[in-house]
């Protein structure tokens, strides 16, 4: 820390990033799935389940085997969705939930039959940080932005990636097209199941990769219940940002500012009880749902099965 | 079909545990043992811990039929139990009518104002009742963390939780034998009744109807929709309100964090299993508070970790989802709506 207001935002901002990042790749990943007019609530399940993919990788490989393990996990929670959902056409909120519940209690059942009941703190080998030459340079933001672990900047790369085709390719439009009338789609040729299955796999890949991404390149450990909500914090994101990739990345970048106004409040010495703290982003974006979500439309066709999805 | 789930899921569980190193047998014997097996671990594990569960169970089940997603049943049932701790400590020795009465109404109203939020935020500004719940659960929890740390801490400040409720704000014993408390009977009244308002009563069919098919249930029913969704989504609040105020004045007799136990989520399981009918979720809460109080039992006497029955009650969920089919959302309900509409014509 080189003190004083520079040191203190250069803190902020980091704070800010650390938060953003995770909440980024799982809600760029949900917004693929609710543009196919499908709404994972078992997200959180899905980064949970890949944070203790990562813990597994970690222990027995090395970082990749780490996001590799954490996305075939992730991946794993969301087929498990997928067939319910598109198969059954069961309601999508009702199985979202139960994919939670499943992680929870298999994450839990194996961490304290693979590690032992009391659960001793695991160090794990972690993502060292990258600094890209220039960028890292630049004043104020420099270091924050860009003196990251690599996935960090994977998650950039994701959202000009996932906005590229999601609005420039013919697979782009495909989605959306499912998203909004999955009879007219279907009547166009494109099978909406088929669409909505791709959809959702890749959302449980960025989803797992994100809890990954709590393990590998922050905690540096495990420990149940990881994802603390933070699944739940992504779904509500891609509606904070409007169903659009890049909406999606500042409504990321916003909550975790507010998660990280702790460490600038305490700098200027305010007593306030640190829960306020905790739950002004879950506030804000309460508030933030408010504001958005009446002037906004969702994908049409968002959380509704239809029978005849071919 | 109910028979065929239940014995799926005790296979696949007992092949979970297999494969997890643990010994199935003494597992097994535990969890029956720590739920049926004598009549302290029914009446002071199983039905104690079935209170909280009959009423989330209550309240889910009444949300879901009116198409009211409420996922926040954890979060009001918080609301409930902090607000009544705070009556309770306040009142102090007051007379045991008082006492009882004043903590129990303060974690219904609790309860149904933190419901309130996300039923304005619905009602007003359109926000997924989904996401808005899941999110209050979170700021609940922060909220009981805030007060057991700070203005409802213990005299000393030292433990993060609130000082013991007096003896007259404690809900009494059903016998000497066991730690069943009323308001195991509060909860069995209050899916008796929830079970009549919505078979026989106006507002119960009110509440289906809307549920069921909110277009026709506008159209050829004459029935206020929102007005109908918001009381429901009130009364599923006020229901889980009263479950958390319940578990404070019956079982801790006092606040701290972690004081549910997930008491709301598993009530989604709860209100499923028993198809949403309150008077099913008697039956329903009985069993989970039998699965949570054996799974106690399994850790402590078979060292099998007790969150392996959230998998369970996934399970569940998942079962009866893929067999039964059920859909709550209201344009599934074609044939409940053709039935509202041929009632209502009659």
């Amino acid at each position: 820390m080189t003190g004083g207001a520079h040191g203190v935002a250069s803190e902020f901002l980091g704070a800010t990033v650390r938060t953003a990042t995770p909440l980024l790749l799982a809600s760029i990943g949900e917004v693929v799935a609710e543009r196919a007019g499908v709404i994972n609530i078992g997200l959180e399940g899905v980064v949970l389940a890949g944070s203790f993919g990562a813990l597994i990788g970690a222990t027995h490989g090395g970082v990749a085997a780490a996001y590799a393990a954490a996305a075939i996990c992730g991946l794993a929670m969301a087929a498990v969705f997928a067939v319910f959902v598109l198969w059954t056409s069961a309601d999508q909120i009702i199985t979202g939930t139960a994919i939670t519940l499943l992680a929870l209690g298999l994450t839990g059942t194996l961490y304290r039959s693979i590690y032992g009941a009391t659960g001793a703190l695991l160090t794990l080998s972690t993502e060292q940080p990258l600094s890209i030459p220039v960028l890292s340079g630049i004043p104020w933001i420099g270091q924050a932005l860009f003196a990251q672990p690599p996935i960090t900047y994977f998650a950039y790369l994701t959202v000009p990636a996932v906005w590229w085709w999601m609005y420039r390719t013919h697979g782009g439009l495909a989605l959306r097209a499912v998203g909004e009338s999955p009879r007219a789609a279907a009547a166009a040729g494109i099978s909406p199941r088929r669409v909505r299955l791709l959809a959702l796999l890749f959302g449980g890949l960025l989803g797992g990769i994100a809890g990954g991404m709590l393990v590998v390149a922050q905690a540096g450990t495990f420990a149940e219940g990881m994802s603390s909500g933070r699944g739940f914090v992504a779904i509500a994101i891609v509606v904070l940002g409007r169903w659009h990739p890049v909406g999606v990345a500042i409504a990321a970048l916003v909550f975790g500012a507010a998660s990280a106004l702790q460490y600038l409040l305490q700098a200027l010495g305010l007593a306030l009880p640190y829960q306020l703290f905790l739950a002004l982003p879950y506030l804000l974006t309460l508030a933030g749902l408010a504001g958005v979500a009446g002037r906004v439309l969702a994908p049409a066709a968002l959380a509704r099965n239809d029978e005849e999805l071919a | 079909m109910l028979p065929a789930i239940i014995g799926g899921i005790v296979a696949a569980t007992a092949l979970l545990l297999a494969v997890g190193g643990y010994d199935v047998a003494a597992a097994a014997r535990a969890l029956v043992g720590g739920s049926f097996g004598s009549w302290y671990a029914f009446g002071s594990g199983t039905l104690v811990r079935a209170t909280p569960l009959v009423l989330t169970g209550l309240s889910v089940a009444i949300a879901f039929r009116a198409g009211v997603f409420n996922i926040g049943a954890e979060g009001q049932f918080l609301a409930g139990a902090a607000a009544a701790t705070a009556v309770a400590l306040a009142l102090g020795d007051a007379s045991r009518l008082v006492a009882l009465t004043l903590p129990l109404f303060a974690g219904c109203l609790a309860g149904a104002l933190w419901a309130g939020i996300a039923a304005v935020l619905r009602s007003r500004f359109n926000v997924l009742e989904v996401i808005s719940t899941l999110l209050l659960n979170f700021v609940a929890g922060f909220g009981v963390s805030y007060l057991v740390r700070g203005p409802l801490q213990e005299p000393t400040h030292i433990y993060p939780q609130t000082s013991t409720i007096s003896l007259a704000a404690q809900l009494p014993r059903l016998g000497a034998a066991t730690r069943l408390h009323a308001g195991s009977l509060i909860a069995l009244a209050c899916a008796c009744i929830a079970w009549w308002v919505m078979r026989s009563t106006a507002a119960g069919f009110r509440v289906r109807a809307a549920g069921a098919n909110a277009n026709a249930a506008a159209i050829a029913g004459q029935i206020d929709v929102r007005r109908t969704t918001m009381r429901a989504f009130l009364v599923s609040g006020a229901l889980a309100g009263v479950a958390g105020a319940i578990e404070v004045m019956g079982v801790t007799f006092a606040l701290y964090e972690n004081i549910s136990p997930g008491y709301g989520y598993t009530a989604i399981a709860v209100a499923l299993l028993a198809r949403l009918d309150p008077a099913g979720v008697i039956v329903t809460g009985v069993l989970f508070g039998a699965l949570d109080s054996g799974a106690a039992a399994m850790q402590r006497d078979a060292n099998v970790p007790s969150v392996v029955v959230m998998v369970v009650e996934a399970a569940v969920i998942l079962a009866l989802l893929a067999a039964d089919r059920i859909r709550i959302q209201p344009r599934a309900h074609a044939a409940v709506a053709e039935t509202v509409i041929a009632e209502t014509a009659a």
